[in-house]
């Protein structure tokens, strides 16, 4: 389904300058001369830098907080917890995101559901293709992100990660196939034309898996706001950081605000807040794991649409349309012939 | 505050009336912005915020000022005003219902027995400009039709102008033709350009027998701010310190969640004193207001957080 969306018809850069040489017409005096090449600065600046950047230098480190209406706060209790590698090298202090955060997060995807539903599917692929672009941009930056935090070799890594993107790319895809594949018009006995359009469901809480990094998150993310949903996302709690990662990448890729956002901490603290809450519509339970069924209570309370955890999801897997649809409701239409 | 014997003070003519509002102490901007900054900086949990929730509700005037205003959107608001959360009945009524003056007889009805008011606005809501005569048949309009309380909006082109004597005769005039109903006088703050000037129109507006003042329309923005309802809470206080007679105050317009209401309430509490904390002393003119208190109070009471799409739109 994959297709490419640039829509920039850079055609002109292949064109064929001839017309404006003039052909011949003109005598070959005409040709602009050739500068002499510049002489190779390397030497001199390698000694300048070596004079002003010094050795010892102080890296400037990243703070990884939360992604929340597309802007990057700390939590609001303030509070922030340890992430280790595989092996138990620490890496780094994630935010340790809050019921609050929670709460604030469905506001915003709230907020933003209006504008993101109602784009056209076409527009919403080409957003979620420029984010594939970008992430392909910082395919070193996941890469060695994968590594730390799933202790996996390089190469391993490096087909998770473009496995990540193809997903995503996939996604950006469908959007404008999915009323396609998944609506149509039904036949029916009497004088009326009958269609069936899928329209998104509206704010989704996602417990993205444990395992998984970045392509198991991608694969719950991209499809929810695929459909035109907005997302409250719970990152893996043993490994957050490609998530917040994923949160830079989204907001410098026209996705609005507010349509994704990223929490990072307890799944136990958070999931529960976002299963019971009555502003949510849909609930993915993915990384639950054995908490999917005390969530999946709180959430019939609400008659939220759950998606059950499936024992050992295999991510390289063809996904199909099974994690899109389920966040899909159809509105038919009945309109009377003849009028 | 002002040592001028109000008696003494008489409204025989503009220019008494002048010297007596340019003789009130200038308000402290930065001051009054600051208080009202510092102020909103408590925090209300737990029971106290049950309270506080449970007080606000009883304190809002739900209110439609609308020109696509119907019938059945006054009665539904109505319904509304009497049992504010259908799924609770211990959420306690709001206390008014403010509607245009000529909806008041459909309010009156779908209240009737209910222990709710009828607040209608009047005399030219919200600009005011209107001949004398048309605001006073637009008053006793609504009387007659049953308003229990009737909200004036003042001239405030006539105050701007330096006309003091006109806006003060206005409201005289209007309290004679609202009987026994309760008399608001809406300053629309947003118009009066200073905090100086809020002050005056609030004493000026005392002073000609307003029984609450307000501070807004909710037509213009910016409304009822912290600091303007904060530079009101003083000047009533110092009039019950002056004449002993105690009037209300009521913040409108702006006035969304609850955590606003709540900032308004402690407000209140601390500038005016614990006297006002009642639904006969303060109001808050809202629409939007009462679903975040009654969301607010559901989350206090189940532990979940509840959703927009389980409450009434108006």
């Amino acid at each position: 389904m994959a297709k490419s969306r640039k829509n920039e018809g850079n055609e002109s850069v292949a064109k064929d300058d001839g017309a404006a040489r003039g052909e011949g017409v003109v005598a070959v005096t005409a040709r602009p001369k050739v500068p002499a090449a510049p002489k190779r600065p390397s030497a001199d600046l390698a000694r300048r830098a070596a004079a002003h950047v010094p050795a010892g230098r102080l890296a400037v480190r990243k703070t990884y907080k939360l992604y929340v209406n597309g802007a990057f706060p700390r939590s609001e209790s303030g509070r922030s917890y340890p992430v280790t590698s595989a092996d138990g090298t620490h890496l780094a202090n994630a935010a340790l995101a809050s019921r609050k955060d929670a709460r604030d997060a469905v506001q915003a995807a709230r907020k933003a559901f209006g504008g993101w539903s109602q784009r056209t599917a076409y527009n919403r692929g080409q957003i979620l293709y420029r984010v594939a672009e970008v992430l392909e941009g910082r395919r070193a930056q996941f890469v060695q992100e994968v590594v730390d935090a799933d202790g996996v070799d390089r190469s391993l890594a490096e087909s998770l990660v473009s496995a990540a993107i193809d997903r995503w790319v996939y996604y950006a895809g469908w959007t404008d196939k999915i009323a396609q594949v998944a609506g149509g018009s039904n036949p029916v006995s009497g004088p009326y034309y009958n269609h069936s359009a899928p329209e998104p469901t509206g704010v989704v809480a996602v417990v993205a898996p444990q395992s998984g990094p970045l392509l198991g998150l991608v694969s719950v993310v991209a499809p929810v706001i695929a459909g035109g949903n907005t997302a409250v996302v719970v990152a893996s709690e043993r490994a957050p950081l490609a998530a917040v990662s994923l949160a830079e990448v989204l907001a410098t890729s026209d996705l609005p605000g507010g349509v994704v956002n990223i929490l990072t901490g307890r799944t136990a603290e958070l999931a529960p807040p976002l299963a019971a809450h009555a502003d949510v519509n849909a609930l993915d339970l993915t990384g639950a794991n054995d908490m999917a069924a005390g969530l999946e209570e709180a959430a019939a309370a609400t008659l939220k649409r759950v998606v059950r955890p499936e024992p050992a999801p295999d991510w390289f897997a063809d996904p199909g349309l099974s994690r899109v649809t389920p966040f899909l409701e159809t509105k038919t239409v009945w309109h009377p012939i003849g009028i | 505050m002002p040592d001028t014997a109000l008696a003494a003070a008489t409204t025989a003519s503009n220019t008494s009336l002048r010297s007596f509002l340019h003789g009130l102490p200038g308000v402290d901007e930065v001051g009054a912005r600051a208080r009202a900054a510092d102020l909103s900086t408590r925090s209300i949990k737990t029971s106290a915020k049950a309270q506080a929730i449970d007080l606000a509700i009883r304190m809002v005037d739900l209110t439609t000022l609308e020109g696509a205003d119907t019938p059945g959107k006054v009665r539904a608001l109505a319904g509304k005003a009497v049992h504010p959360d259908p799924a609770d009945p211990s959420a306690p009524r709001v206390a008014a219902v403010c509607v245009y003056s000529d909806l008041v007889a459909v309010a009156v009805e779908a209240l009737a027995g209910s222990g709710v008011g009828v607040a209608s606005v009047a005399t030219a809501f919200p600009s005011g400009r209107a001949p004398l005569e048309a605001k006073l048949v637009d008053t006793r309009r609504a009387v007659a039709d049953g308003a229990s309380e009737i909200d004036m909006v003042i001239d405030r082109g006539a105050f701007l102008a330096g006309d003091y004597l006109k806006v003060h005769e206005e409201i005289v005039a209007v309290k004679e033709a609202c009987g026994s109903a309760h008399l608001k006088v809406i300053l629309e703050t947003g118009e009066l350009a200073t905090y100086d000037n809020v002050r005056r129109a609030s004493w000026l507006a005392m002073r000609a027998g307003a029984d609450f003042i307000k501070t807004s329309t909710g037509k213009v923005s910016p409304a009822a701010t912290l600091p303007v309802t904060l530079v009101m809470l003083e000047a009533v206080r110092d009039f019950r310190a002056e004449t002993g007679r105690q009037i209300g105050v009521k913040p409108a317009g702006g006035i969304r969640t609850t955590k606003d209401a709540i900032k308004n309430l402690v407000l209140v509490n601390e500038v005016a004193g614990e006297d006002w904390l009642d639904p006969e002393w303060f109001r808050l003119g809202a629409s939007s207001l009462l679903n975040d208190l009654l969301m607010q109070r559901t989350k206090l009471t189940t532990g979940v957080y509840p959703g927009p799409d389980y409450y009434t739109l108006d």
